[in-house]
């Protein structure tokens, strides 16, 4: 197979665009199209200051690279979780993220959730009796916490993510099965600000987990390869399985489902929109950012907790 | 004449003269799951596998 600019051989072929490229046209078509992304959904503009999410994973830190390519002020926020099972997971990606980081001279800042809180994530998870078992839930409040607050605190403008095709339509897919039209509304490219809330974004929610893989790769970005050691039968995992079944049966199934929600949704036709939005959120006495309770937010109520339970 | 795909800690050996596409469902590998490496560049799944080949599989999807 044949590159569609060049005729030199492919490195890659998109399916669902019946698309050929070789690596050098790989590496500038990924940049082209985040830009194209970014400019459609309003993301942000050039002036604007980025704060990126990186886990040390293929996906976050392609997008730091790609947007400082595109020539944006973006820096790095590394959310240290305290995850070993054995193989030292957050350790090594930590390490991962922060070589990327001095390799590039890009600035990143680093949390350590049990430094700053006094747990790690799994502790957390047991103090708190979130999760059913698994630490997921609790990370995904503290993550949302801590980079919320670190957006807001370093005066960042928004708030960027490595949420690909693959993630966006596992989660829509999940939602629908549950028809759970809140969480399905709230879904979108571009979470805006409100107050207390900086803006999210996800440049990449156009690419395929398999694209972000192969642009890693082709770029030579070194990423953690183990998947969460927590990650193992997860939910979203199986939904994301489930979809590549489908892909492969049906190329391109993953891109529609994925787009004309979007559409459907911009269309205004999906649900009636209605009680959906920011309209009754309230400030945490103790951090300040928004909650639906009138009282203190989740997170701040799981550290009180963890706080007056005796170490385990 | 075999050829060989490598994904993680396992081994499949499928026939040489096959496409990888064809080689990774023979082997129950779902395509749009993996990237194929072979001698460091990425390959279509059109590719013919020679013998002697070993296909480094790169598992693509992350998350929980």
């Amino acid at each position: 197979m044949k590159c569609r600019q060049c005729d030199q051989k492919a490195s890659i072929h998109m399916r669902q665009h019946k698309l050929a490229l070789c690596k050098e046209h790989y590496l500038e078509w990924i940049p082209e199209q985040t830009a194209r992304f970014i400019k459609k959904y309003g993301m942000f503009t050039p002036n604007e200051k980025i704060l990126v999410a990186v886990s040390g994973g293929k996906d976050s830190l392609s997008l730091w690279d790609i947007l400082v390519r595109l020539g944006y002020q973006a820096d790095g926020l590394y959310l240290g979780l305290g995850i070993d099972a054995g193989i030292n997971y957050s350790h090594e990606s930590q390490r991962l993220a922060q070589k990327f980081a001095d390799e590039n001279n890009l600035k990143l800042h680093v949390v350590d959730v049990e430094k700053e809180y006094g747990h790690s994530i799994p502790a957390l998870s047991e103090i708190s009796h979130r999760g059913h078992g698994r630490p997921c839930a609790v990370c995904g409040l503290a993550k949302r916490h801590e980079m919320n607050r670190i957006a807001r605190d370093f005066g960042y403008d928004v708030l960027a993510t490595g949420h690909n095709l693959d993630d966006e339509a596992a989660v829509l897919f999940g939602n629908t099965l549950k028809w759970s039209s809140e969480y399905i509304l709230r879904q979108s490219p571009v979470l805006p600000s409100a107050d207390g809330l900086a803006r999210k974004v996800k440049p990449l929610c156009r690419f395929y987990e398999r694209e972000m893989t192969a642009y890693a790769i082709m770029r030579g970005i070194e990423y953690i390869y183990d998947e969460c050691p927590f990650a193992d039968g997860s939910q979203s995992i199986f939904y994301k399985e489930a979809l590549n079944q489908l892909e492969t049966a049906r190329s391109g199934a993953k891109l529609i489902f994925y787009l004309s929600f979007l559409e459907a949704k911009k269309s205004g036709h999906l649900f009636v929109e209605k009680n959906v939005g920011q309209s009754q959120l309230h400030s945490c006495p103790t951090c300040g950012q928004p909650t639906s309770t009138p009282d203190f937010c989740s997170f701040c109520r799981m550290i009180q907790k963890a706080a007056e339970t005796p170490d385990q | 004449m075999i050829a060989k795909l490598i994904l993680r800690d396992k081994v499949y050996e499928v026939r040489a003269g096959m496409t990888l596409l064809d080689a990774l469902k023979k082997s129950s590998i779902v395509p749009e799951s993996v990237i194929a490496i072979r001698d460091g560049e990425l390959i279509t799944d059109d590719e013919v596998l020679r013998a002697g080949d070993e296909i480094k599989l790169v598992a693509v999807i992350s998350g929980g």
